[in-house]
Order: structure tokens, then sequence, then C-alpha cells
């Protein structure tokens, strides 16, 4: 019988790593990979495949890994996802392939640590692969624009570049990578690794041109008179506020604008990169998603003394992976449950002194199923902080919506595609990723991607059969 | 990489450059800007587009060296090249002929009142042009200005040219006159656009600002550039960077400016530490 737990996995010292931006997780090596791999129980009917938004085959990879063969692994993997080393690092692996694996149903035993396995098999291909390009089809079957260069972008344009159609990525910022570079940070995925998965798009043809804002500097009418589809990837990027007193105050942020100073930016490097951001001593961070994890953990890095986390629900109802949250508890972030600000303060200069909170006690479940916090009367108390992070969530962005009122959108203005195929209202428009679904996951986005590059092929080669 | 084509210096620390970038020529408006990183480890900075030759595939930025970025970019020769520039960014200004225009600029912000100026004359209107500033050298685009208005007053703290006083002197000058001014624009420092505002509802005229907070990526992404008109959270720069300056919360708004002032300092005393003289400046 398999050992009840997954195979130890090398990790940077809590107390040494809350004091830089290196990656926290070492990785396995492959003797640990392998013994992680022997865990598995091959099962037939493998329900974590059904788990996994790419159906990757997890049982097909995991034994190549438990023979030794990683190049068999990574040939099977490749088949299904564009960016193994970024899903095996960031995927909420406990509630998809994980959260199913017959081994963890087992009273007793953990599942098999397959995101870890799936990291083991990438980072060991890009350190194994010969600079031998792929081979490409040589004719082309036509050409497509892909706008936002996340995963849902990159997905397709991978996808769509092996099928033989010439792809050209628009991409607002100066970097392609879309959340994967501006909002999670190094210590979780460096951008080296992403940088690595771009290079491979690349090698397969892919154009990525940046500093592309798309209904700005392009229009898509322009964009669709040059190309045969096109596909718009442009996330949930526009960040919400609360909106409660004090939130022009210096000192207080959206973790958009935090996270991207030190992701994008470099402000952990400051100033040996131009752009800064505060070195805080007493920090609130206001969320209770990955991003509210990332922002709090961010802020410890950068020398703050203390840093508490917000959260208007309990524990049992955080939306962040699991494995981010023990990592933070690690660090010593402090997490305030059942409480919500109510007002930033001022000091009298325009910068934050403190956040008043409110106590939150569960009252009846809401639209989403979860139990609607509500306000304790009378149980306001403030955090001293010199600096507030909001993390309540992100919005779809209008500059490229605005000029293309064509598309049909939802009442919360994301853009209606079909669940399938990515399709939208436009003939030779499709859509996925966060643009499509609200804030999600990465999986989820390379997910529409995939799909999406299948539909696109169909659609571009009946046009021009029919041209 | 967005190569210089030329440049100028044309007051004390004030840069006047052509950059080529095709893209944004052929869709750039008057009142739109752009934000350069000119470097690797560089900042991204928001810059007003000052002009644009949709032909030549070019577009002009005027900028005042205050920092680190700004320096770098001035240290920069034609040939060389801005590494990144995204852009044409912002709303941009509503002209039609609205009859009389009074244009009101100070300093650096002339370079964002100028396309306005010109695209409004195009159009028809009567523009009567205030262009201030302490000292004479330091009103840019006098002439240009003048080709492009029916009318132009310089103001000068000092009195070494025009009148000896502040735009908002002229501005109730050309009222009390019996000027009926239909609509106002004033582009400079926060305090000329804060009293140009007050000046401009006093005399009944309504008033457009170019505000120019703190911006990383000027596409609606991060919220830093956020300000607050009509009691509202707006950002800058997808809702703006022009917004009715007699709405805008100016206290918040300079506060706001001064966010990293330590570590602009830092920043800038280390850059000028690396290369030594900057008397050029
Ligand atoms: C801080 C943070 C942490 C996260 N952590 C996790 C995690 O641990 N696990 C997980 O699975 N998910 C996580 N997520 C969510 C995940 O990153 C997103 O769901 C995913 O990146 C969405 O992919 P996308 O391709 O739809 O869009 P994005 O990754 O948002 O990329 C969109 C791209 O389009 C560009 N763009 C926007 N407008 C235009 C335009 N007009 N023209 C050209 N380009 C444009 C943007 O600049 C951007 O680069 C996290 C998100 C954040 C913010
Ligand atoms: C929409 C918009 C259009 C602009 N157009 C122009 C233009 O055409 N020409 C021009 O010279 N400048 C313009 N600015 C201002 C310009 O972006 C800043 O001067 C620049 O970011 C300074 O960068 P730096 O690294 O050189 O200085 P920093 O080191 O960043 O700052 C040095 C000093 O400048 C102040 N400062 C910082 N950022 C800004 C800002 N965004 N606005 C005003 N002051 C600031 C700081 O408080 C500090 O005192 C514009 C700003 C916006 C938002
Ligand atoms: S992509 Fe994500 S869900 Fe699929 S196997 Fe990998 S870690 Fe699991
Ligand atoms: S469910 Fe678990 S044990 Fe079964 S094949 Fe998948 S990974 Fe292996
Ligand atoms: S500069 Fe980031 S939202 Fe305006």
């Amino acid at each position: 019988m398999a050992p009840k737990q997954k195979t130890p996995i090398a990790e940077q010292d809590p107390k040494e790593r809350c004091h830089n931006f290196k990656e926290v997780c070492l990785g396995y090596t492959l003797e640990e990979g392998i013994a992680e791999a022997k865990r598995c129980l091959q099962c037939k009917t493998a329900p974590c495949v059904k788990g996994c938004p790419v159906s990757i085959d997890i049982p097909g990879f995991i034994k190549a890994v438990a023979e030794g063969d990683m190049p068999k692994a990574a040939e099977i993997m490749g088949q299904y996802t564009n960016l193994p080393a970024v899903c095996g690092r960031v995927c909420p692996q406990e509630s998809q392939c994980e959260g199913v694996c017959t081994l963890g149903k087992v009273p007793g035993f953990e599942p098999v640590a397959i995101g870890k396995l799936e990291r083991l098999v990438a980072d060991w291909k890009y350190e194994h692969t010969s600079d031998a390009k792929p081979q490409l089809p040589g004719e082309k079957k036509g050409r497509v624009a892909v706008i936002g260069s996340g995963p849902a972008g990159l997905t397709v344009a991978g996808d769509l570049a092996k099928k033989g159609y010439e792809v050209v990525i628009y991409e607002a910022l100066h970097a392609a990578g879309g959340v994967l570079m501006y909002g999670i940070p190094e210590f979780r995925l460096p951008k080296s690794i992403v940088q690595k998965e771009i290079q491979a798009m690349k090698d397969l043809g892919v154009q990525v041109e940046t500093n592309v804002v798309v209904g700005k500097t392009l229009t898509m009418q322009e964009i669709l008179a040059q190309f045969d589809a096109a596909y718009i990837a442009v996330g949930a990027g526009t960040p919400h506020f609360q909106g409660v007193p004090g939130t022009t105050l210096n000192g207080v942020y959206s973790a958009s604008e935090y996270l991207t100073r030190i992701n994008l930016m470099h402000a952990y490097e400051f100033p040996g990169y131009d752009t800064p951001t505060k070195r805080s001593k007493r920090v609130v961070v206001v969320g209770g998603g990955n991003v509210a994890m990332d922002a709090a953990r961010s802020a410890k890095r950068l020398g703050a003394e203390e840093v508490q986390v917000v959260y208007r629900r309990s524990l049992k109802e955080l939306p962040a992976r699991i494995e981010e949250y023990h990592h933070a508890v690690e660090e010593g972030i402090v997490f305030n449950w059942l409480t919500n600000p109510v007002e930033y303060m001022n000091d009298g200069n325009g910068q934050l002194c403190g956040v008043k909170c409110i106590r939150m006690e569960l009252g009846e479940p809401d639209a989403s199923g979860r139990r609607r916090p509500v306000a304790v009367e009378g149980s306001e108390f403030v955090i001293e902080a010199d600096t507030a992070i909001e993390a309540i969530g992100q919005g779809s962005n209008k500059v490229l919506l605005s000029t293309f009122p064509e598309l049909n959108l939802n009442k919360w203005g994301y853009i209606v595609a079909d669940e399938k195929t990515g399709a939208t209202s436009v003939p030779g428009v499709y859509a996925g990723g966060d643009i499509v679904t609200g804030a999600a996951t990465v999986i989820l986005a390379m997910g529409a991607g995939k799909d999406a590059a299948v539909a696109m092929d169909e659609y571009i080669t009946k046009k021009r059969a029919s041209a | 990489m967005f190569a210089i084509v030329s440049k100028r210096r044309i007051a004390p620390k004030e840069y006047d450059i052509w950059v080529e970038a095709p893209r944004i020529a052929s869709h750039a408006a008057p009142g739109q800007f752009v934000v350069v990183k000119p470097d690797e480890h560089g900042e991204r900075i928001p810059l007003t587009i000052a002009d644009f030759d949709r032909e030549k595939g070019q577009i002009r930025l005027i900028f005042q060296v205050v920092g680190k970025t700004t320096a770098t970019m001035a240290a920069l020769k034609e040939g060389q090249a801005l590494q990144d520039i995204s852009g044409p960014l912002g709303t941009p200004s509503e002209v039609e002929n609205f009859g009389t225009v009074l244009m009101v600029g100070g300093g650096v912000g002339i370079a964002a009142l100028f396309p306005i100026l010109k695209d409004l004359k195009k159009k028809g209107n009567r523009v009567i042009t205030i262009l201030g500033g302490r000292t004479a050298d330091l009103v840019i685009m006098k002439d240009e200005c003048a080709q492009w208005s029916d009318e132009l007053i310089i103001t000068t703290d000092d009195g070494s040219e025009g009148m000896k006083g502040v735009v908002t002197d002229a501005m109730r000058a050309v009222v009390q006159r019996g000027e009926k001014v239909d609509r106002c624009w004033a582009i400079g420092p926060s305090i000329m656009m804060k009293f140009a505002s007050q000046a401009a509802v006093e005399l009944g005229i309504p008033v457009w600002v170019s505000l120019n907070p703190i911006m990383i990526d000027g596409t609606g992404m991060c919220g830093c550039c956020r300000v607050t008109v009509d009691n509202q959270i707006r950002f800058a720069c997808v809702d703006g960077p022009e917004f009715d300056g007699a709405k805008v919360n100016w206290g918040e708004f300079m506060n706001r400016l001064r966010q990293y002032r330590d570590e602009e300092k830092i920043s800038y005393d280390k850059y000028a530490e690396e290369v030594g003289d900057l008397s050029w400046l």
C-alpha cells in the first residue's frame, strides 16, 4: 500500500523567506518525484482527469514519472497544456484534480501530489529540451489576432500556431503574460518561468506585440479587416474599491496597484528599478482570495512589522488556495475573521493612520449559497496602519469593450460567449478567460483558450473553403 | 523601440521631442496622452501628446525634467530610442464650435493645452489664449500658440513679459472688457488649475482641466490614478484626464501627487550621483 502522506517537498524556511522574493516551494527532486508518482493507484476510472479543467492524462504522465521516463511524461503533458510549469504551481489542485483523487478518499490518506508532479515534469523539460525549434506546418491556414497575453490568450495562440495558423498577440502592457506577470508574485511563480513559457510560444511562430492597447492603438475594426478571426482575452483587470470613506488617502491601495508595482515594475528591487512602493510598517489587507494573500505576503517581504488580513467571512469560506493560506500563517500574517473595514482614517495630513473595522456575523445564505455576513452593531474597533490594501475583486475593463459596441455583454459587463466554443455575438470574434467568466483561475482561462482554438480552426477552415 | 527623430531644449529643463510611433500617431486626438517607459529598469510615466503627424507617423512630447525618468529622457540623443510607449490613452477632448474659448496654460501644461487649442481654432472658434509663467523664459510655445489663437496674452509673475500678474488676473480682464466666453480650458500646475477653475466659476464659464495624477498602466487596471470629481471616484487615465474643473477635489488631488516624494528623491539623488554633472539640464 502507498504511504499515507504526500512525499514531503522542500520549502524555503518561513523565517528566511518572509524577507525575500525567491520561490517558496523548491520542488521535488527526481527521486522524490518517482516516489510520489508510485503512490498513484492508476485508477481505471481516473476521477482526477475529470477534475482537471483541461483533462490532462494524469495517470498516464504519472506512470511515466514512476518509471523514470521523463521525456514521455513531458510528451504526454504537452498534448494537453501549453503552460504546465505555471499550472503545476498555481492551480487550486485541492478543489480540482487532487480534490477527487481516489487515494485521497481513503480515510487517513492524502491525495497524490499531482500539481507538484506536473511542476517537476515541466521544470525537467525546460532543463532538458534541445534548442531545436519545433517543426511547424509550412503552409499557413489563416491569420488570427489574439488580444491579451494572459493564460487564455497564450493558450489559444499556442494551439492555433500548432494547427498551422499565423498568430499575432497584441498586449497593452510592455510585458506579455497578463496576471502571471503583473499579479502573481515572484515567490509563487518566478517570472523567468513565465518568460520561458512565452518563449516556447514564440518558438511556435507566435508573434507578440507589446504596447498595443486594442481599442486605442489599434481598433477592433482594423484588426478584423486584417485577420480571419480574433480572440479577445483581456482579463478582468479593473480593481473594485469598497468605497468607504478615506479610500483616496495616501497609503490606501488597490491590490492591483500594489502588486503591479512590485511584480511588473520590480518595486521590490527599488532603487535598482525606478518604480517605488511604500515600505510600510503596519499593513491591513482587505479580502480573502489569492490576491489578498499575495498582497499580504508581499507586504511582509517588503519589511512590514505587522500584516493583518481582514476578511468578512470565516476560514471555512476563504476563497484563497489552502496552501497559500498556510504559507501566509507560517510567515506570520495575522487573520481577522468576520471583520470588515468601515473607514480609512486620516492622520490629519492626508495619510492613512488606521483602519476602522466592524465585526460581522454570518446570517442567511445568499445567492452564492454562502452565508451572508452582517455587521454587528456597535462592534467597531481600530487597527493602527500606515498602509491598507483592498483586494475585494476586479471587474471588466472597458477600454476595448467601449470601442466595440457590436459585442454583446452581460449585466456585469462581461462578454457573452458560447460556453463550448467561445463564439461571441460577432462572427469571427471569440472570447474567453476572465473577461467572459469574471475573475476565475489560470486553468479555466487556459481551458477556454483550448476550446476556442478548436472552434476557431473549424470556423476559418469553413470560411476559407466557401470563399 | 521608438526612435527619437528630433530633440530641442526649449527652456531650462524643458525638452521638445518628436518620436517615431506610427500606430499612435494614426489614432491620436487632442487631449490624449501616452505612457513612456524609457528603458528596462525605468518607470512608466504619462506624457501628453503635444502634437502628432499622421503622415510621418510621429508624435511630439514636451516634458519638464522633474525627476529621474524625465532626466533620463533628456539625456537621450536624436537617433536613440525610448523602449516602450503605449497610447494614445485617455478620452479625447470634446472639441466643436463653441463660439469664443479661453485657453489658459501654465508651465509645461502649455504642451497639453496646445493640441486642443489648435483643434478648436481649426473648428472655427474664436480662441483667446493666456499663457503664464514665473518669468518670460519659462513661458513655452508662444509662437505656436499665437499662430493658432486670435489673441495671445502673456502673464509673468515678475513682469518680464506681457502683463505682470497671474493667469487669473488676465482671465478676469478678458471678461471685464466685455468678452462673452463660452468655454475655458485651464492646464498647468495643479495650484494654477485650481485657482483658474475658481475664477472660471466666478465668471460663469464652464471649465475643463487636465489632471496629471501618478499613473502606472494608464488603462484602468491599477486604480493608482483615482481622483474625486463630483464626489465620485474616477480613474483619470480612462475617465479623464479631462474633468470639469469646478467639481475636482483639489486638496485630495494635490495630496496624492505627494505620495512618493521621498522615494522620488532617493531615485533622483542616486541618478545624479551616477551621472555626475547635471548642470546642462
Ligand atoms: C494577484 C492574483 C493572484 C492570483 N492567483 C491565482 C492562483 O494562485 N491560481 C489561479 O488559478 N488563478 C489565480 N489568479 C487568477 C488568474 O490569474 C486569472 O484568472 C487569469 O490570469 C485570467 O487569465 P486571462 O487570460 O483571462 O487574463 P489576464 O491574465 O488578466 O490577462 C489579460 C491581458 O490582457 C491585456 N489587455 C487588457 N486590455 C487590453 C487591450 N485593450 N488590448 C491589449 N491587451 C489588453 C492585459 O494587459 C493582460 O495582460 C490570480 C489573480 C491575481 C490578480
Ligand atoms: C495625463 C498626464 C499627462 C502629463 N503630461 C505631461 C507633459 O506633457 N509634460 C510633462 O512634463 N509632464 C507631464 N505629466 C507629468 C509627468 O508624468 C511627470 O512629471 C513624470 O511622471 C515625472 O517623472 P520623473 O520620474 O521624472 O519624476 P518623479 O521622480 O516621479 O517626480 C518628481 C517630482 O514630480 C512630481 N510628480 C510625479 N509624478 C507626477 C505627475 N504624474 N504629475 C505631476 N507631477 C508629478 C513629484 O511629486 C515630484 O515632486 C503628465 C502627467 C499625466 C498624468
Ligand atoms: S492543470 Fe491543474 S487541475 Fe489539471 S492536473 Fe494540473 S494541477 Fe491539476
Ligand atoms: S485518482 Fe489519484 S490515484 Fe487515481 S489515477 Fe488519479 S492521481 Fe492516481
Ligand atoms: S493608471 Fe492605472 S488605473 Fe489609471
